[in-house]
């Protein structure tokens, strides 16, 4: 096994596939070059000109066309350089890609990835930061996959790919080099859809995703004597994975859910509706939610920043909360 | 009165291949007169067809290769789509919703067409949408170094969105082999040309994207079949993508919730009835000989037989299962 960054095991899965199936053609804006994050670093020499496609800056082109391509047996990588530009792409994404199957009766599919780095933390302010993915996952036909981990990401990435349906793939930019983890050389895919166990606990489950997983790991870490606390990598936001939700929360009776996007309609409250309906009885706390307050995006002066987005010490002081009921 | 100055000889259609058209032409519009009056029965919840531009839609989509080109339309071509080979029991089924419906299987509103096998590619109703598709279709032809060509049809309201824009600029940078067919019909429902845009003409946005554009009399089956067929040809022989304005008339409201009556005057109206496409074709072809009162008559009561028959089945046809409107949303649930 190798030990990667996140982003390089994403270039490398990416790569694989490039060259398992030439169906498979990435286009965005900078990829030629390597990309700003260098996921497509080396790709234009090996695979030329009609695989890795640099496109003016359109999106709403770059989703389209990405469209029009799986339409006629392509597999599409459409890169949006920031997910906080993903928005002139909306109509593509949400009248086009995700009702294309629905609409067509099944006639037509669109076996596609968007990929797009999100979140904060990175000195990005409000268009360089944000966290969009509860716009995408709300929208179904869509399938949302938030991966924390370079195995995760890899092993995601792939199913992606290899899905018959559109697919959102947000990576949290901060994790790109900051986590490293081990790899797998020989080829492998994660299914979509499941969540993961990243700790055991059998006081209190925190249901988390990107980022934030490491943050409420170190957190749990550091409350470890006081109270035992179990995280669940969400990984998938749509479809979520209930029966794992579901299975934690039933054991440690509490849940405290972690996001770095906006608290109001985010993640968080579908998690949190999902616990209240069907694990209700087993409840000894209320479900609570921690996440960005309700601002527009990050702001950018380090204070502002700071104020806005999670951090261990944010975690550990929710899990105390809610572990004392 | 529309001059057809084009000789159909020359273009290489034979006079089979002008009464194939007409009979498309005619076929469209008996279609759209019935979905009218089902609609106006309170058979049909909502109509919308595109009278006034059968002749461009028949005679650009006579160029298509049927099955190997693929041909992205909007909603009002039911003309293109006829040529190219659904059936109006196909599109009766659409009007009625019901679950044999090619399109949709009953799951949009009626003409948003579709059908796989035709390469016929399902539309929506945001406009100009489906430009990027028809883009990013014949960028995958390309890179595959495949010899079909695709033709995306869209009205003038649509050379207002962004997506009509992005699409072209990509297409003329990548010389993408497609065609893009305005049917400019002078209104966006109720918005007319002069608030739509500065210039006098669609094609002339062409420019700016780096590839020819024509206009055409869309009334005129013989300009638009040569203008078609040079794009075409142009898309597959790698000369990249042309942008063809075809100027036609809208003889119907937007739709079958709209009353146009609100926002055109009576002569505009009576006008454009005037300038009606299809007893033009019937006169240009009378003129030349090659339609005979005897093969008129034949085409009529063939076309008034196919309205009655497609009506019949698909008023008979069932419709969808309830519970069919929560399938399909993702492949791996069947």
């Amino acid at each position: 096994m190798a030990t990667k960054t996140v982003i390089e095991a994403l270039r490398d899965a990416l790569h694989e596939e490039m060259q398992r199936d030439e169906r498979v053609l990435v286009m965005g804006e900078d990829v030629e070059e390597g990309g700003v994050f260098r996921a497509t670093e080396g790709f234009l020499a090996e695979f030329g000109p009609g695989r890795i496609i640099d496109t003016p800056l359109s999106e709403s082109l770059i989703v389209g066309a990405a469209i029009g391509a799986a339409l006629n047996g392509m597999r599409p990588v459409a890169e949006i350089q920031f997910a906080d530009f993903i928005h002139p792409a909306m109509d593509q994404i949400v009248s086009e890609a995700a009702r294309m199957r629905y609409r067509s009766n099944g006639a037509f599919s669109c076996p596609m990835v968007i990929r797009a780095p999100s979140g904060g933390g990175i000195h990005g302010a409000l268009y360089h930061s944000q966290n969009v993915e509860a716009l995408f996952a709300h929208v179904p036909g869509l399938k949302v996959v938030a991966p924390s981990t370079p195995y995760d990401a890899a092993g995601l990435l792939k199913a992606a790919i290899r899905d018959d349906d559109p697919v959102l793939f947000f990576e949290h930019k901060k994790t790109y080099r900051l986590i490293k983890g081990e790899v797998p050389e020989q080829d492998y895919v994660l299914p979509i859809g499941k969540a993961n166990v990243v700790r055991q606990g059998k006081d209190l489950s925190i249901l988390t995703y990107g980022l934030a997983v490491h943050q409420c790991l170190e957190a749990a870490e550091a409350l470890a004597q006081e109270v035992s606390v179990e995280v669940v990598d969400l990984r998938t936001l749509a479809p979520l994975d209930k029966e794992a939700i579901l299975e934690s929360v039933r054991k440690t009776g509490k849940a405290l859910i972690v996001h770095e996007d906006n608290l109001t309609g985010g993640i968080g409250g579908e998690v949190a509706a999902i616990i209240a309906e069907e694990a209700f009885d087993y409840l000894d706390g209320p479900v609570m939610r921690l996440a960005m307050p309700d601002v527009p995006a990050v702001p950018y002066s380090p204070p502002l920043e700071e104020y806005c987005l999670l951090n261990p010490e944010k975690i550990a002081a929710a899990i105390r909360k809610l572990a004392a009921y | 009165m529309v001059v057809v100055k084009e000789s159909p000889a020359a273009l290489g259609l034979t006079e089979g291949d002008l009464i194939e058209m007409y009979y498309k032409v005619v076929l469209s519009r008996a279609l759209s007169a019935r979905m009218w009056i089902l609609n106006r029965m309170g058979r049909a919840p909502f109509a919308i067809t595109g009278d006034g531009h059968e002749v461009a839609q028949v005679a650009s989509a006579f160029t298509v290769k049927p099955g190997k080109d693929w041909v992205v339309p909007y909603y009002r071509d039911m003309g293109v789509v006829l040529t190219v080979g659904m059936t109006p029991r196909d599109l009766m089924l659409g009007l009625l919703a019901k679950a044999a419906d090619p399109s949709s299987g009953g799951r949009q509103m009626p003409s948003h067409f579709g059908h796989a096998k035709l390469r016929i590619v399902s539309g929506s109703s945001p406009v100009a949408t489906q430009i990027p598709h028809a883009v990013g279709i014949a960028l995958a032809s390309k890179l595959r170094g495949e010899k079909d060509a695709t033709i995306v049809y869209f009205g003038d309201g649509a050379t207002s969105k962004g997506d009509f824009h992005e699409g072209l600029n990509f297409a003329g940078v990548h010389r993408l082999p497609v065609v893009f067919f305005c049917e400019n019909n002078g209104y966006a429902i109720s918005v007319p040309l002069k608030k739509q845009m500065a210039i006098a003409h669609v094609s002339e946005r062409a420019a700016g994207y780096g590839f020819p554009g024509v206009t055409v009399d869309g009334n005129d089956p013989l300009a638009v079949y040569a203008a078609s067929k040079e794009a075409l040809q142009r898309a597959r022989s790698g000369e990249g993508p042309t942008l063809i304005e075809a100027v036609v008339q809208r003889l119907v409201p937007h739709s079958s919730d709209d009353d146009q009556r609100r926002y055109r005057s009576q002569e505009e109206i009576e006008a454009g009835k005037l300038a009606d496409p299809v007893p033009q074709f019937k006169a240009y072809l009378e003129k030349e000989g090659l339609l005979t009162a005897e093969q008129n008559e034949e085409i009529n009561k063939r076309v008034a037989k196919e309205v009655d028959d497609a009506t019949d089945f698909a008023e008979k046809s069932p419709y969808p299962q309830p519970e069919e409107a929560v399938t399909r949303v993702y492949g791996s649930e069947g």
